[in-house]
């Protein structure tokens, strides 16, 4: 079948090492999502697989096929484009239809497997009409639809949502989900959206400056970002971080407050007696006391603003401003002083130099 | 009952008034000499001579047409700047198409400078290429042909060519040609069933100017033929010595193909010279 293996793939434009030797192996049928910034390197990545940008080093391979060498046409792949890409001169069917016909198949099967592929993506009403008669929506379903009728083993999708606005985002999102439970193609999905990424990835590996610093299931990112970088890009808001310093008896010491890490950390906190270190902690995991307690700080609530399914506080601790989410019944006041206990199972420390995690 | 209300101003109105005028103005400029030549071409002899000249079509006659066409020499241009116009055609898109494709989709060293050369070679003036063209057409038997006078024009229309069509192709996203590599075509598929399509109008814009171009080249084609003239070489030689009557009528016959096809492209025109520098 279709694993897809990266192995030590580099990419150079220029003087610039876009994709410096990136490992990474993607199970057969798996939904694996290339998450980053703008500029990480995770659609050149892409790219690469697809056989649109020849690599610098490195092989990759398809199944236990080596496609590096190999014209994007010979992969076994299909694509789907962030600009969709349909073809403004071709009717919806024929868009659709456009890479059964470059395989010379015989035109009854390319009329069924047309239709199927338009009715899975609710086109059938459309499919005499030209692009430019259709919503962004459509479009973006003709593009999918056209990608997915190839039946390649392999699927790929460069940001295939940006374009779109929220709610049809929204439903889309739902929809791939859904096709790809149908189709059990091995998909590699780009996105620089987190929530797109939980939402959709089997696995999600996470790109900065054309490395994978983390690549796991999306709870794990979520709950155990790997540094960071990856801490502060994922979850909205994201991870609030605190400076403390470890303490001698290994508690860590969070502006005039005591925080005991968790016991399975102890170890590694006895080597690391007096120095910096990072606390991060996501808004939900924060939750309010009314007195001082063990591992609470005192905090100063700000800004308190109610979004519906919960409050969003943003609270000044010490010097710094962190974030806090609680429920929408939770009676509090801007400009309150208050206690946050923070839940020591929950909290990710790190190197305060490296912004790597503590494990 | 409403009261209408003029919601524009006094000087807004002004501005208009002096913009239309200037249009006007423009447009005459252009159109009269245009109209007067066309009267000449459809009235009589006699009425060219007349004083005050008529501004109406008074006295409609093809004859002055008629003569100039019987003239010797003059159906055998027309077939010849045809065929050179053609021929032109043919070779400065076959030639240039390919240039143009390559500034508008890879980056390689020198790019910038090529553009800027293909520019700048429009600036040499073809007085000074057309003495020493027509010494070395003597010496390789191209000196009075048709062929001869083609080159030169595809060497003076490709600058343009690659120019106007490197525009085209890069109006042609690039994700539609990776869509169709990535859905089973290669290369040259992907231009023929994608690429091509989506930019034929723009080519066909930039043959009828090609076309253009050619036929309304009298400088080398004057000085590279002797015999096998093509119309404005024919017309212009035969000015001195011919009446009045026939130069209208030569010149309307020159003016007509141009008008006719820079009126059928004309939407084109500005997006020809529009969008290379990205």
């Amino acid at each position: 079948m279709a694993g897809i293996h990266f192995q030590t793939v580099r990419k150079i434009f220029g003087k610039t090492t876009v994709i410096k030797d990136v490992s990474l192996d993607i199970h057969d049928g798996e939904f694996m999502v290339l998450l980053g910034p703008s500029g990480c390197g995770k659609t050149t990545l892409l790219r690469c697989l697809a056989g649109l940008e020849r690599v610098d080093g490195g092989r990759v391979l398809i199944g236990e096929r080596d496609v590096t060498d190999l014209a994007p046409r010979d992969r076994k792949i299909a694509m789907v484009f962030q600009s969709y890409a349909v073809f403004p001169h071709l009717t919806v069917f024929d868009n659709i239809a456009f890479g059964l016909k470059m395989q010379n198949l015989p035109s009854e099967e390319i009329k069924r497997r047309t239709h199927q592929g338009a009715e899975l993506l609710q086109l059938t009403d459309y499919l005499k009409r030209y692009p430019a008669q259709l919503s962004g929506g459509q479009r973006q379903r003709v593009a999918v639809a056209r990608a997915i009728v190839m039946q390649a083993a392999v699927l790929l999708m460069d940001e295939p949502l940006s374009n779109l606005d929220a709610l049809l985002r929204l439903q889309m999102r739902a929809e791939l989900k859904r096709l790809h439970a149908e189709i059990k193609a091995t998909t590699i999905y780009v996105t620089h959206d987190q929530i797109e990424a939980l939402s959709l990835g089997d696995r999600i590996a996470v790109m900065q400056d054309g490395k994978i610093v983390q690549c796991d299931v999306p709870m794990n990112i979520y709950d155990y970002p790997a540094n960071k970088f990856i801490g502060g890009f994922i979850g909205t808001p994201p991870m609030n971080f605190l400076q403390g310093a470890v303490n001698g008896d290994g508690s860590v010491s969070v502006g005039a407050s005591n925080i005991a890490p968790a016991s399975s950390l102890q170890a590694a906190f006895a080597a690391r007696n007096g120095q910096p270190i990072l606390l991060g902690i996501r808004p939900e995991n924060l939750t309010l006391a009314s007195a001082q307690q063990a591992n609470t700080i005192s905090a100063h609530v700000l800004v308190v603003e109610p979004l519906g399914s919960h409050k969003l506080l943003t609270m000044q601790v010490g010097a710094e401003m962190i974030k806090v989410s609680v429920a929408p019944d939770q009676s509090i006041a801007s400009n309150q002083d208050v206690w946050l206990h923070f839940d020591p199972e929950k909290i990710r420390w790190m190197d305060a130099a490296s912004g790597e995690a503590i494990r | 009952m409403r009261i209408m209300q003029s919601s524009y101003s006094p000087r807004y109105i002004l501005g208009r008034i002096a913009l239309y005028g200037a249009a006007i103005l423009l447009a005459l400029w252009t159109l009269a000499p245009l109209y007067l030549v066309a009267l000449a071409a459809f009235s009589t002899r006699q009425a060219t001579f007349q004083w005050p000249k008529p501004l109406l079509p008074t006295d409609f006659s093809t004859d002055t047409m008629q003569f100039f066409m019987n003239t010797r020499g003059v159906l055998d241009s027309v077939g010849n700047s045809v065929i050179v116009a053609l021929v032109t055609i043919a070779g400065s898109l076959l030639l240039g198409a390919p240039g143009g494709y390559a500034l508008a989709r890879f980056r390689f060293r020198g790019k910038e400078a090529i553009s800027l050369g293909l520019l700048i070679s429009k600036m040499f003036p073809t007085a000074i290429l057309a003495i020493p063209l027509a010494v070395v057409f003597l010496q390789i038997d191209l000196y009075d042909t048709i062929w001869g006078v083609a080159l030169v024009h595809i060497a003076m229309a490709l600058p343009f060519v690659i120019i106007v069509t490197a525009g085209i192709f890069v109006g042609v996203p690039r994700d539609l040609e990776e869509a169709a590599q990535t859905l089973g075509c290669n290369r040259v598929q992907a231009f023929v069933r994608v690429v091509m399509p989506l930019a034929l109008p723009g080519l066909v814009a930039a043959a009828i100017f090609t076309f253009v171009i050619s036929w309304n080249e009298v400088f080398a084609a004057t000085i590279l033929t002797l015999r096998n003239r093509t119309l404005p070489a024919q017309v212009l030689t035969a000015l001195n010595d011919s009446p009045l009557y026939y130069r209208y009528a030569g010149g309307f016959f020159m003016i007509v193909p141009a008008l006719i096809f820079i009126f059928l492209i004309r939407k084109y025109l500005l997006n020809l010279w529009g969008n290379i520098s990205r």
